[in-house]
């Protein structure tokens, strides 16, 4: 499992916004993409969903596992992403967010043996019927990742994931996430502007180019 | 999908606009002398009719005095209630008040008020005869009265409530809380501070709403039939007369009055445009002038260096009592209740008389209550016409579905492609709202007949669409366009399709709005008058049309029946609308407060 991107430029309009970025992720390594507000790290991720706004323009390829993601849509990427908020839909309950990304064919009873042990994984045994909105910002926070490894995805992107916890939690919950990353040897892509929560190999983006710092791939 | 969504905006476009168009179009070729599908010689002779017409003018003048001067009290009345009950609880009770005063067809309210007005009416029943010694009802045109009075009383109470939910949602969109906390804490009283700070800056969001009322009370037909004088009537309800009448000369002049009638609307947008760009410049000095120091229970003499420091207090949670802080604050409360109050209490007297006549058994004058009451009307009616009330359900239900699956496949065609929504496409939705219905929809009867649909149940429905679309769309707008992108993201980051993402997140997240605009709709459906009768070509009368023929008859039993179900249906829709997502969501705390925003 490896994340690359080839030589990724993203114009908006004529004006260059991000790249050219040549990178590779490794299989369970983590590289940091960082840069202050408005240097493109949020639409480097949207390019890599493919959910680009049709404003901005990609050139280069997004590679994963060997498999160019050009013109794939967002949902076929295998692609997962964590916000800054946990994003668990306020319309369902924990047990069924946690559901929600297990791929069909998976039997009615697998899906809800998954579920239970990413919950008890997760330390919210026993509650799967609760009302996502009770939940504690650490426990809301760990149920976003279990929902998302639960859809089986080959790479993660972060989006400043921990920025939102205050300090206590932060340490907890960024351990948390990283060790199960580690556990599946998801190459991750980690974008923020706080350097308390960079890892791994960083690359620094400012407004409109690229600077590198630490090992970067050549290419 | 993306492919399928294409579809939406040329469609509905096509549902649309081409209709009004095609409809204008086809009202001014007969003002031409030329009859589509009938022949008949170009010229100038409709016009000729039309100018010769006695009582052109009396017309013309009445249309002008009830479309102005109600338009102009309610954008008062609902300007006074935003400014003086802005955070206050008597702006929370105004919310809870929008949707029943919404939901209340407008000709209901109008039925309502001609018992009310009546010289054999409710009010004068109350004080009679121990009050003023009326023992026989007194002789006097009250309803309708020769100035068109009642009409206009009608139409403020019923637009008041319309320009305040869309000023309450101008007035979110500029934070207008902040600004006049700002300028309060910079020494102007409340409602200076609101005039300065808020007004300048709502004025040009609910422009396209002023101009919508404004062309609905100028050219407003069903109101008129029953509260305005009829020898002549205004312009609207003459032109539909001619329009209907088997003489085809006749019906030519009709079609040059209803230009003459878009003429009109067109004419005053421009003229209200012209002037309300005149007070910006008169204002221009008053909205820049600075607090006045010296005024009524301002500080004096040396305190007054500490007086911004004092109104910093002012905006603050907890004034301290009996200091001017609570009296401006008073004031501009005390000023908010007067303009609010008598508009619910109309409405509310008005449903609720014509709601205690239908359960009348007998109710001589000069009795304030029925002496009995019973069901029998009820039995009578419903036994006897129960089709009025299947059309008005089933086409109101038709209309609204059909309206709300365009206007979301518009919006996600919108988003899916990244458009920003521009002004245009702002006044095209309008288009339907500012053309007075009279004016075009004589031209989209000869269109539904070219394709043979004229007096169908499905012409009807898209009679009815071309208004619900308008009004469901911008109540769906807004919370479609404010929900955060990232739930479709996390939801496509999780393997969901678009459709998964649609079915799944998008709809349950906007249930509560999704069914706001339907109530609205179902609302909107229920009240029509003109498109149901141009379109059904009498052949399916609903609840409103029933009514307005009724109101003619006077049988007040009758009418209590129509305006009791009239107001009943959408109220119900309304009280569903608020209820479903409330139970649906019952054990989800996320979506109780109902917004789902960043």
């Amino acid at each position: 499992m490896t994340l690359v991107l080839e030589a990724v430029t993203i114009r908006l309009g004529a004006r260059p916004l991000v790249g050219p970025l040549s990178l590779t992720v490794a299989a369970g390594e983590t590289v940091t993409v960082m840069g202050p507000s408005g240097s493109g790290k949020s639409t480097l991720l949207d390019a890599a969903t493919g959910a680009l706004a049709p404003a901005f323009r990609l050139f280069g390829r997004v590679l994963l596992e060997g498999r160019d993601l050009s013109g794939l849509p967002p949902e076929r990427r295998r692609i997962g992403i964590l916000f800054q908020d946990p994003m668990l839909f306020p319309h369902l309950s924990v047990g069924e967010n946690l559901a929600f990304g297990i791929p069909r064919g998976v039997s009615r009873r697998d899906r809800r043996a998954r579920v239970e042990s990413a919950l008890d994984e997760a330390e919210l045994s026993g509650m799967g019927r609760r009302d996502p909105a009770t939940l504690s910002g650490g426990q809301a926070a760990r149920a976003a990742l279990m929902r998302v490894l639960l859809a089986e995805p080959r790479a993660l992107l972060l989006d400043e994931p921990f920025s939102r916890l205050d300090t206590a939690l932060r340490d907890r919950v960024r351990g948390f996430v990283f060790a199960h990353i580690a556990a599946r040897g998801l190459p991750t892509l980690l974008v923020t502007h706080d350097p308390e929560d960079a890892r791994g190999r960083i690359v620094h983006l400012s407004a409109g180019e690229r600077s590198a710092s630490g090992g970067e791939e050549p290419c | 999908m993306r492919a399928m969504l294409r579809v939406f905006p040329p469609l509905t476009l096509c549902l649309f606009l081409l209709p009004v168009a095609a409809g204008l179009l086809g009202t001014a070729l007969p003002a031409f002398g030329i009859m589509p599908g009938g022949g008949g010689a170009a010229g100038l002779a409709p016009w000729r009719d039309l100018w010769a017409t006695p009582g052109l003018g009396r017309s013309v003048a009445l249309s002008l005095g009830i479309g102005l001067g109600s338009a102009a009290l309610s954008l008062g009345l609902a300007l006074l209630i935003a400014a003086g009950a802005q955070g206050t609880r008597l702006m929370t009770w105004s919310r809870r008040a929008l949707a029943p005063l919404l939901a209340v067809p407008h000709v209901a309210v109008a039925l309502g008020l001609a018992f009310l007005l009546a010289p054999s009416g409710w009010l004068v029943r109350l004080v009679s005869p121990w009050a003023t010694g009326w023992t026989l009802p007194p002789d006097l045109a009250t309803a309708p009265d020769p100035w068109g009075l009642g009409a206009a009383l009608a139409l403020t109470v019923k637009e008041t409530p319309y320009l305040l939910l869309m000023l309450l949602a101008a007035l979110a969109q500029v934070r207008a809380d902040r600004a006049v906390t700002v300028a309060r804490s910079l020494g102007h009283g409340p409602l200076a501070a609101w005039g300065r700070a808020v007004l300048p800056r709502v004025t040009p969001l609910i422009r396209l709403p002023v101009y919508a009322v404004l062309a609905y009370s100028l050219s407003v037909v069903d109101v008129a039939l029953v509260l305005a004088p009829g020898t002549p009537g205004p312009l609207a309800v003459e032109v539909v007369r001619w329009l209907g009448d088997p003489d085809p000369a006749v019906r030519m002049k009709g079609a040059a009055g209803a230009l003459l009638l878009t003429a009109l609307v067109a004419g005053v947008i421009v003229a209200w445009r012209l002037a309300e760009i005149a007070l910006g410049r008169l204002a221009r000095g008053w909205l820049t002038a600075g607090p006045r120091l010296g005024g009524r229970g301002a500080l004096k003499g040396p305190e007054r260096a500490c007086r911004p420091v004092r109104n910093r207090f002012r905006a603050g949670v907890q004034p301290p009592p009996g200091t001017t802080v609570v009296r401006a604050d008073r004031v501009r409360w005390r000023l908010a209740l007067a303009a609010a109050l008598p508009v619910v209490l109309v409405v509310t007297l008005a449903v609720a008389g014509m709601a205690l006549w239908s359960v009348a058994a007998a109710w001589f004058w000069p009795a304030p209550w029925p002496s009995a009451l019973t069901l029998e009307t009820w039995a009578r009616h419903l036994a006897g016409s129960p089709w009025p009330l299947w059309t008005t359900v089933t086409v109101a239900l038709a209309a609204t579905g059909l309206a709300l699956a365009l206007a979301l496949g518009s919006l996600e065609h919108e988003r899916a492609r990244g458009l920003t929504p521009g002004r245009a496409s702002e006044w095209m939705l309008y288009a339907p709202l500012l053309v007075p219905q009279a004016g075009f929809l004589f031209g989209v009867q000869a269109l539904a007949a070219l394709a043979r649909l004229d007096g169908t149940w499905l012409a009807v429905v898209w009679g009815h669409l071309l208004f619900v679309l308008p009004y469901v769309f911008l109540a769906l707008a807004d919370p479609h366009r404010r929900l955060d992108p990232r739930w479709r993201r996390t939801a496509h980051g999780l393997g969901a399709g678009r459709w998964r993402v649609l079915l799944r997140v998008v709809l349950p997240l906007l249930l509560r709005p999704l069914l706001f605009a339907a109530a609205i709709g179902f609302a909107v459906s229920v009240a029509q008058y003109l498109p149901t009768l141009f379109l059904g070509a009498g052949r399916h009368p609903t609840l409103t049309t029933e009514a307005v023929a009724l109101s003619a008859g006077g049988d007040r039993r009758l009418i209590g029946v129509h305006v009791f179900l009239q107001s009943a249906l959408p109220l119900l829709v309304f009280a569903l609308a608020l209820a479903l997502p409330a139970w649906r969501f019952r054990h989800r705390r996320g979506l109780r407060a109902g917004e789902v925003g960043a």
